[in-house]
């Protein structure tokens, strides 16, 4: 990915920025410029906790080139407490034990990287949220 | 607006076609449709594909597969929606028709999947997904199918079993098939012991990597009397979007864009879900299929799982899916896909299905899917 | 004005591999092994880990018990030997990913496994000088050793951030002193494009290490005229079990005061990460009022150390932020050799 491209979202990706209609109150991850709900175009920034639960899920065994020196590793569909849903590794865990419904917490962590000389891209994924 | 026919299909065999170009492919069906109407000058022709940037590192396919065509200076579009690039390039060709435009319009759809290894492939059709965040994430399609199937068995408790029964029935039609890639016969033990993909999808839950390209001709209905061979209407027509992430769906076990599709096809034909002779569906997936035939109205939701198991599906069902083979058994070049459906509809409309045809059809619908429904087409066909 | 942590955090990767599990690849004793370096496994970072994602979930856990806005954090230091660029920041990334940025400064520092406290140490100096309002040091590590060498069986990863002010109502514990030690004394190094350290063998013992810490220890307690009864706990560079052990006696610790924050027999050497952790550990059981000694130890080689005063603030601040006890062992999965030497990049894959 060329640097810009990362750079440019580091705000949702590092500090899971997201926007809440100031018309309807919908959430967006991430921020949008019209409201898919209302067509509002007014939004109030905030960054999300970093909680959630497993909407749904599965186990990528067959991934693509980026990916493969990762696979088998687990993906869901996690709802933020704060509303939004995003996909997101699971990673931490063993594979019978997430469910759905599953409370996680976000992580950060290396997404990719451009080979062995590129830039290396951050973000989130999802571990078994344990107190 | 004009009636609208389709007058010629053509599609040469499917599959590993390793000695031919993108251009070879689609020119080769696209020369059998012309064939089938009669007909070898074209007002116009729209052409499906996907990514053949990223396939087969050729863009600008329209002046491509017009110059190699011998169409010359004729307007020649590509269509891209993902998988559903085939199904829209149909539907613009008939809506060009329909507008008086032109009077005979080729739709047509190709992909060369194979010069690029499995790996990259899968980047390539995940490019179908939200790259930025999805995909970035090393979600696969399969991945975001799996994941709508795990949603869809813990709703209405569709089991692994009934997933397998869609792939066993569309390779048996498949194997009727002459042109289908993978016509053999396999057995729901088959597909649950195959190699895991994205759980709970295995490799024969999935449709292929494939070479291949469909072609049709669309003239005005008034026409078709001019023509050599039987045509076939198009009564309805409809075409959606949804969200491209999967995620931002409330509701991961039903596809809304195939409903909104449908809708506007059902309204438009005055037909409904029981009209349905049969259906050509997208079943990229085992776990599509299911909820495509619940979301176009064929079975209640959370009941498309258990009518493949009971075999209302099959040939003989009450609504035959995928006489063809579907892209599970026939292949899945994803930018051709949607015009094979209609090359399948307008040969068991004539009658000219062989030993898969469904007898006295006279009404068929195709819907056609773009990523992980973030598109649908949908067309509904009649015998004239 | 006291100056000292206000907030701090721990965070270390899930894996663990054992020493049994190294030592029968190479063919070594490990009861010899666990004995002679008082090791029992080491944590290994999954491949999506490194020391930017490290420190920032330490630095989280850091801003978690200090209640500050981050904007008000005016420097950002990552002390680490595995700076995943060799060119550009791992203090950037970090300082974006908690919210520091853009009015701050910021850099990385390198010194071996002394690389964390300098972060604290100049991070507390810029608000001692008044020049910030608070300051973050981060001592983290992903740090390698070559297969089959003895550092393989203690290269771990983990990471310790400490959050640095001067607000008297938010103290965990004061800085009372500071005292470095430094030589040229080179006993373990790794050159540029290298993947893998060298070091000196037994030459990193007597005239590097155990010079070094004594040296120093003792230099701040001719300083202060503080003798090591007046602390309840000294945490000491920890490249293995038996190191700090030794260096307590020879300056006249007792096991009672270094066992608190001696990690290293569950956890391996987190190189900068290493006795930052061991602070950790210990003001998550620490007493108001009570001393701490710190004495970090990096090869080349150097020593940073420093007096704490444990404050009122600790037992509540403690609770807001994972411990580090907690974490050593919280759903921690064991490997086995192969998948560690893929997590740690030591098979050679086709070229992409």
């Amino acid at each position: 990915m060329p640097p810009a491209r990362s750079w440019r979202t580091y705000p949702q990706g590092y500090m899971l920025e997201a926007a809440r209609c100031k018309k309807c109150g919908k959430t967006f991850f991430p921020p949008r410029l019209v409201c898919n709900k209302c067509q509002g175009r007014e939004f109030e920034r905030f960054n999300m906790q970093r909680t959630g639960k497993v909407v749904t899920h599965t186990v990528i065994r067959t991934p693509s080139d980026e990916f493969s020196g990762e696979a088998p590793f687990a993906v869901g569909v996690i709802e933020m407490d704060d509303g939004p849903r995003l996909t997101s590794q699971i990673v931490d865990v063993s594979f019978d034990e997430v469910k759905i419904g599953m409370p996680v917490k976000l992580e950060f962590r290396r997404l990719s990287s451009e080979g062995d000389a590129g830039i290396i891209n951050y973000g989130h994924k999802a571990v078994p949220a344990r107190t | 607006m004009r009636d609208v026919a389709v007058i010629g299909v053509g599609m040469q065999k499917w599959g590993e076609l390793w000695a031919k170009s993108t251009r070879d492919i689609f020119v080769e069906s696209a020369l059998l449709a012309m064939d089938d109407a009669g007909v070898d000058t074209l007002g116009a022709m729209y052409v499906g594909s996907m990514a053949p940037g990223l396939f087969a590192d050729q863009e600008h396919l329209g002046s491509v597969m017009a110059d190699y065509l011998g169409q010359k200076l004729i307007p020649s579009t590509r269509v891209e929606s993902a998988c559903a690039s085939g199904g829209l390039a149909f539907r613009l060709a008939c809506m060009d028709v329909a507008s008086g435009m032109h009077d005979v319009v080729l739709a047509g759809g190709v992909e060369k999947m194979t010069d690029i290894g499995g790996g990259d492939a899968t980047h390539a059709l995940a490019s179908a997904a939200d790259m930025k965040w999805e995909a970035v994430h090393g979600v696969t399609f399969p991945g975001l199918y799996a994941m709508m199937a795990v949603a869809h068995m813990a709703k209405y408790g569709t089991t692994r079993e009934q997933l397998a029964h869609v792939a066993v029935k569309n390779h048996y039609n498949g194997s009727m098939n002459s042109r289908a890639q993978f016509p053999m016969k396999i057995t729901v033990e088959g597909v649950i012991n195959s190699v895991k993909v994205a759980d709970p999808l295995n490799i024969l839950d999935c449709s292929p990597i494939t070479d291949g390209a469909a072609a049709a001709i669309v003239v005005p209905a008034d026409m078709v009397k001019d023509f050599k061979k039987a045509g076939v209407k198009v009564i309805g027509t409809g075409h959606a979007t949804d969200t491209i992430a999967l995620h931002d769906r409330e509701d991961l076990t039903t596809l809304a864009a195939v409903s909104a599709s449908a809708e506007q096809a059902y309204k438009m034909s005055g037909k409904g879900p029981r009209d349905l002779d049969f259906v050509e569906v997208h079943d990229c997936f085992t776990i599509a299929e299911i909820i495509v035939s619940e979301s176009l109205g064929l079975f209640e939701r959370g009941k498309g799982g258990p009518a493949a198991e009971a075999g209302d599906t099959g040939l003989e069902g009450r609504t035959p899916i995928n006489p063809s083979g579907g892209l599970k058994s026939k292949g899945h070049p994803v930018g051709a896909t949607g015009v094979a459906q209609i090359v399948e509809i307008t040969e068991q409309l004539r009658g000219e299905a062989g030993k898969r045809q469904i007898k006295n059809a006279r009404v068929a619908l195709a819907q056609n899917m773009g990523g992980s429904g973030g598109s649908s087409v949908v067309h509904i066909l009649e015998v004239m | 004005m006291a100056v000292g942590i206000i907030g701090y955090g721990a965070h270390i990767p899930r894996r663990r591999i054992k020493v049994e599990e190294i030592a029968k690849v190479w063919g070594a004793d490990a009861p010899s092994f666990k004995k002679g370096l008082e090791l029992l496994q080491k944590s290994v970072p999954a491949l999506d880990e490194d020391t930017i994602t490290l420190s920032v979930e330490a630095a989280r856990n850091a801003l978690a018990r200090a209640g500050i806005d981050p904007k008000d954090i005016g420097a950002v230091y990552i002390g680490s030997e595995s700076h995943p660029y060799a060119v550009k920041p791992s203090g950037t990334t970090v300082a974006e990913a908690i919210g520091a940025t853009p009015d701050c400064h910021c850099a990385d520092f390198e010194f071996a496994c002394k690389a964390g406290s300098e972060g604290m140490f100049v991070a507390y100096g810029l608000v001692k000088a008044g020049l910030i309002k608070y300051g973050l040091g981060v001592g983290a590590d992903t740090s390698q050793g070559a297969p089959g060498d003895a550092l393989e069986y203690s290269a771990a990863a983990g990471a310790a951030a400490f959050i640095m002010g001067a607000d008297d109502n938010l103290m965990i514990a004061t800085i009372d002193e500071t005292y470095a030690f430094m030589t040229d004394t080179p006993d373990f190094w790794r050159r540029e494009h290298q993947f893998y350290p060298s070091h000196g063998g037994r030459f990193t013992g007597e005239p590097a290490y155990f010079r070094t810490v004594t040296g120093a220890v003792t230099g701040l307690l001719d300083k202060t005229g503080l003798k090591p009864g007046d602390f309840k706990y000294a945490v000491f560079h920890q490249p293995n079990g038996k190191f700090p052990k030794r260096a307590a006696k020879l300056l006249g610790f007792s096991f009672e005061q270094i066992e608190v924050g001696r990690l290293v027999p569950l956890l391996g050497n987190t190189y900068s990460g290493s006795s930052p952790l061991g602070l950790t550990a210990v003001l998550d059981v620490a007493d108001p009022g009570d001393r701490i000694l710190m004495c970090s130890y990096g090869s080349g080689a150097g020593s940073d150390v420093f007096v704490f005063t444990v404050g009122d603030r600790v037992r509540k601040a403690r609770e807001m932020a994972p411990k580090t006890r907690w974490l050593l062992d919280e759903n921690v999965k064991y490997v086995e050799y192969g998948e560690y030497a893929k997590l740690r990049r030591k098979i050679r894959l086709a070229e992409k």
